[in-house]
């Protein structure tokens, strides 16, 4: 008994090695989660981020069909990577609401003038109210929120080509 | 909270212009490199901030020098989640401005901090705060010390014992 207790220490010592490695070669993951998914999308009211094109507002989320809420900004450079995958959705069928972070109708022009324009409505989020609201952390994310309004997914970063089938498949489910 | 984050941002090389010179000249005849580095350099602030200028509150305290108080203490604890590292009073994310702002004018519309702690919890989980939370999940965080103390004065015990008989 008293050998055994001996090894006690080298034990624990080794067990905390063990958790050391694990978290040091584990890849990192640093994207913060919503923690509203499976909940109600907060109520806002953004104003239109552009002449000619609808606002956003909460109401609007709860129209009893599903949507996919892209929060983007022309300063974001991610954003640019992900504008040909929010095309081919928009082609697919699938509306692409946007929430536009920070930015000013000049800027939102040029930008959706040079990388497309999938949207149907873009809501001008100048002081970030909307996007802490919902739980985002940064520019690019998706949400994909059922007709009732409940928010069902969130992806965070930019969509490229692989992530598509995630994004169908939580609009699908939404359905 | 710093009021003039660029200014500070220029100053962080502490060696001043001459190296900077210096180090041009090294790489003057490899065009490409100087090429890279400058867009690197030009490019940066572009990633991270918008051209709208800073909320009103980020870098402007409350009137109230009570409320400002408690939104500074708030501030202090609550994680950055751009550079993940620091809290929101010491980053200069434009990110954390926003949130700086989003706390004082919660806390002068006559919210407590704790109420825009939960708010904030709710929505980016308990990783913003830097403050922990007394939960299932942490508890073995709060009874470590006292388990390790009550361990300390057991082995302690026996040894005075040991020596008394000894």
């Amino acid at each position: 008994m008293k050998r055994l207790v001996l090894w006690v220490p080298l034990a624990a010592f080794a067990v905390f090695l063990a958790v050391v490695a694990i978290g040091l070669y584990a890849p990192s993951d640093r994207a913060v989660r919503s923690g509203l998914i499976g909940r109600p999308v907060p109520d806002f009211d953004l104003a239109p981020g552009m002449p000619g094109r609808p606002g956003l507002t909460s109401a609007a989320l709860r129209d009893g069909r599903p949507h996919v809420v892209n929060i983007f900004a022309s300063w974001c450079l991610p954003c640019r990577i992900e504008a040909p995958q929010l095309d081919a959705l928009a082609r697919r069928g699938i509306p692409i609401d946007g929430i536009a972070v920070r930015d000013r109708p000049q800027d939102l022009a040029r930008f959706l003038a040079t990388y497309g324009d999938p949207f149907r409505a873009i809501g001008a989020d100048t002081d970030r109210r909307v996007q802490m609201e919902l739980g985002s952390a940064g520019v690019p994310e998706t949400f994909v929120i059922d007709g009732q309004g409940v928010i069902r997914h969130q992806h965070i970063g930019a969509i490229t080509e692989a992530d598509m089938a995630e994004i169908v498949a939580a609009w699908e489910a939404a359905r | 909270m710093n009021p003039l984050p660029s200014l500070r941002a220029k100053r962080s090389n502490p060696e001043g212009p001459r190296r900077q010179a210096g180090l041009l000249r090294r790489f003057a005849p490899r065009n490409d490199v100087l090429a890279v580095a400058s867009a690197l350099f030009l490019a940066s602030p572009a990633l991270a901030d918008s051209l709208l200028p800073a909320a009103p509150y980020a870098d402007v305290q409350l009137p109230d020098p009570r409320q400002e108080r408690q939104a500074k203490a708030l501030m202090e604890t609550v994680r950055c989640l751009v550079c993940q590292g620091q809290s929101i009073a010491d980053s200069d994310a434009e990110m954390a401005g926003d949130m700086r702002s989003l706390v004082r004018e919660r806390i002068a519309a006559g919210e407590t901090p704790e109420q825009i702690r939960a708010w904030l919890v709710a929505r980016y989980g308990d990783w913003v705060t830097y403050q922990p939370t007394l939960q299932p999940l942490t508890w073995p965080l709060w009874a470590a010390p006292i388990l390790l103390l009550l361990a300390g004065l057991w082995l302690a015990r026996g040894r005075f014992r040991r020596r008394r008989r000894g």
